[in-house]
This record gives C-alpha cells, structure tokens and sequence, in this order.
C-alpha cells in the first residue's frame, strides 16, 4: 500500500489521466448500455466529475492527497490552453456574423446577473449598499464577487456568499444546458455566442456546451471569457455608483 | 512535426493572455479580460493565413487536435476540483441567486440570437 502511494504520490498528474480515462470509459459504457444513448456519455462523466468534487473541500477531491494530480489536470492553464485549441474547429465568418449579438449579450447578462442577485438580496433583508453590490456581482461569475466585494470593502461572510452564489451559477448551468438547449434553440453557433456572453460563467458554459453538442463549445467559449472581465469592470464602478444614487434618497430619509 | 502545432497553440495563448492583461491593465482591473477570447482569435486567424499559405502541414494541425480532443477530460477534471460543498453552504441566498440568474439568461437566449440574424434577413429583402 505504500509503495503504491509514493508511486502515485511522485506521479499524480500522470495518475489524473488514468482516473478521468476511467470515468469517461465508464460514463460512456453507461451511456449506451444504461440509457441507451439518451443521456451524452459527456454529461454523465461531468456528473460524476462533480458528484466526486464532494468528496473533498474547497479543492474537490484533489484536496485528497492521492488526486491532487486532478487539480493540475483540470486547473485553469491545461483548462484555458484546451479550449483555444477547440478555436481550430470554429468558423471565423459565424463569429463575425454574431459579433454585435455577442457584445449586447455580455452586457445585457452581466446586468441582468447583478439585477437578480440584487432583488434577491433586498427580499431577504439586506439593505447595506456594498452588502447588495457583492451578491450582484456574485451573481456574475464567482471571481467578479469577490473582486467587487474587496474592492469596495464588503464584509467577508457576504463575500463568501457571493462565491458560493457563482458556484452555484456554475454547476447550475453544467447540469442545466443540456436539458434546457432545445426549448432556447441552442443548436447553432450563433446563438452559442449569445449563450456564452448571457451566462458568462466560462467553466459552466464550456462543460454545459460540452454536454450538448461539442461543435458549439468554442463559440460559447469565446464570449463568455470577456465576461469576468467585464463584470470586474461594471460591478464595483459604475452599478455601485448607480445603486448608491438610488438608495440615497431612502438614507437621507 | 506535431510540436510545431503544439508550439503555434503556445504562442496564440501567450499572446492572448498577454493582450487581455494588457486591456485590463488599461482600465484598471487586475487580471485579464478576455484573454483566451483574444488568444481563439489569433489562433484562427493564424491558421487561415498559414493554411493559404500552405505552411500548414497536416501532422502540424495534429498537434493543435490533440489539445482539442483533450478540453472533455480536462472539464471533466476540474468539475471534480470545484468547491461544491461552498456552493450549499452559502445558503439559501446562493442558491436562489444562482439560480435565478442562470434561468432568466438562459431563457433570452432566442430573443437575443435574434440581432445579427434580423440584419441578415432584411439583407435578403434588400
């Protein structure tokens, strides 16, 4: 046993190809034999990915000695160099044709994102201005909360709400879209980009589009990345400024 | 070789990754804003022009492929790397913004696939 631990322990990013190999194999299996191909072997495999993330803490299961090889594999470099790659197969033209359509849906979807965490968060009893503004931001992707939230000053248990309120919006969309993309006519390139800038949280997107139909990940990848951004860039600055003109009159009463 | 289409991925990425840090640099932000969104770009206009060229050899692309194939697993590694216990003990809140915010963007999605198709059509009447 020991030695099979320092085998693995030396060698854990080597270790993470064999696991996720063993989970597609069987996803796949499943998804054939169990479901007779109606479920995609990719969605079972993401199912699996993030019914095993329970077994750990903040870091999934790579929190386990044993899979930290997982966390390298499945970290933010090997993850944002493969989804360029997925670029080869996109067709340049599509993307010029939903350029426009790309750009309003990023902003019309991070507003819509910090209106929602907003509502929410005055419905259920919060009033302080920068208390509001991190869930809004939040409800972005979980880095623009706890960017704003830093930024401006919010209290770190809001803070942590707002995290775990873009993580939600995540594992919300990775289960989400393949059951939803028909009924909202995702099956084309086009309304992927749109997709991408709505949603914008990139690792949701790109794994819901995954499950769905591979060809669309990297239109929905190449918007939904400028979405951070852009939520990091509208959050603490100019939705703060405009919520705070709003609520002014109510602090002065 | 292989490695050159590896090597040409590389240099998309690196160069994207740059121009959004420097864009973000420009407004103020730390971080990058859409840095792989600029190193896509790149990539594929990189390989239309090497493609007219002819400098594209097919193992050359083999290389870019691979990484290609290789985003599922890589997705599937970092599903299971996500903090979801954080996301069910930031309470209700999190869970109904989440939620929420994920429903009603999906759901704009057929109106606003409309913009760039609308132009399109009223193209075809011109």
């Amino acid at each position: 046993m020991e030695i099979i631990n320092t085998i693995i322990g030396k060698n854990g990013f080597v270790f993470a190809f064999l696991c996720v190999g063993v989970i597609m194999l069987i996803s796949f299996w499943v998804s054939k034999h169990v479901t007779n191909n109606k479920i995609p072997g990719v969605a079972i495999s993401i199912i699996i990915g993030l019914s095993l993330a329970f077994l750990g803490d903040e870091k999934g299961i790579s929190n386990i000695t044993l899979f930290t090889g997982l966390a390298l594999l499945g970290g933010p470099m090997l993850r944002d160099f493969a989804v360029v790659a997925t670029a080869m197969s996109a067709d340049f033209s599509k993307i010029k044709q939903a350029g426009l359509a790309g750009l309003v849906s990023l902003l019309i979807g991070v507003f819509i994102s910090f209106s929602i965490g907003i509502l929410v968060g005055l419905s259920l009893g919060y009033t302080n201005i920068e208390s509001l503004t991190t869930i809004g931001a939040g409800a972005c992707t979980y880095i623009v909360g706890p960017v704003t939230g830093t930024a401006i000053g919010a209290s770190s248990e809001v803070i942590a709400i707002s995290v775990a309120t873009g993580v939600v919006k995540t594992i919300c969309t990775t289960i989400g879209t393949p059951l939803i993309a028909k009924k909202i006519k995702l099956d084309n390139p086009h309304s992927a980009i749109v997709y991408g800038g709505l949603i914008g949280t990139t690792s949701g997107v790109v794994a819901g589009l995954a499950a769905t139909d591979e060809e669309l990940v990297p239109y929905g990848a190449l918007t939904s990345t400028f979405y951070t951004g852009m939520g990091c860039l509208l959050c603490p600055s100019l939705f703060y400024v405009i919520l705070r003109f709003l609520a002014s009159p109510h602090i002065s009463n | 070789m292989r490695i050159y289409g590896v090597a040409l991925l590389a240099a998309c990425f690196l160069m994207g990754k740059l121009l959004g840090l420097l864009l973000g640099q420009l407004i103020n932000i730390k971080g990058d804003i859409g840095g792989v969104g600029f190193a896509m770009l790149l990539l594929m206009i990189s390989s239309i022009y090497l493609r007219k060229k002819k400098w594209l050899a097919i193992e050359t692309e083999k290389g870019v492929w691979f990484w290609s194939s290789m985003y599922i697993p890589i997705i599937v590694a970092m599903t299971s790397t996500l903090n979801v216990r954080a996301a069910l003990s930031g309470g209700f809140l999190a869970v109904i913004v989440g939620i929420g915010a994920t429903l009603v963007c999906m759901l704009l999605v057929p109106l606003l696939s409309k913009i760039g198709r609308q132009d399109k059509l009223d193209s075809h009447k011109k």
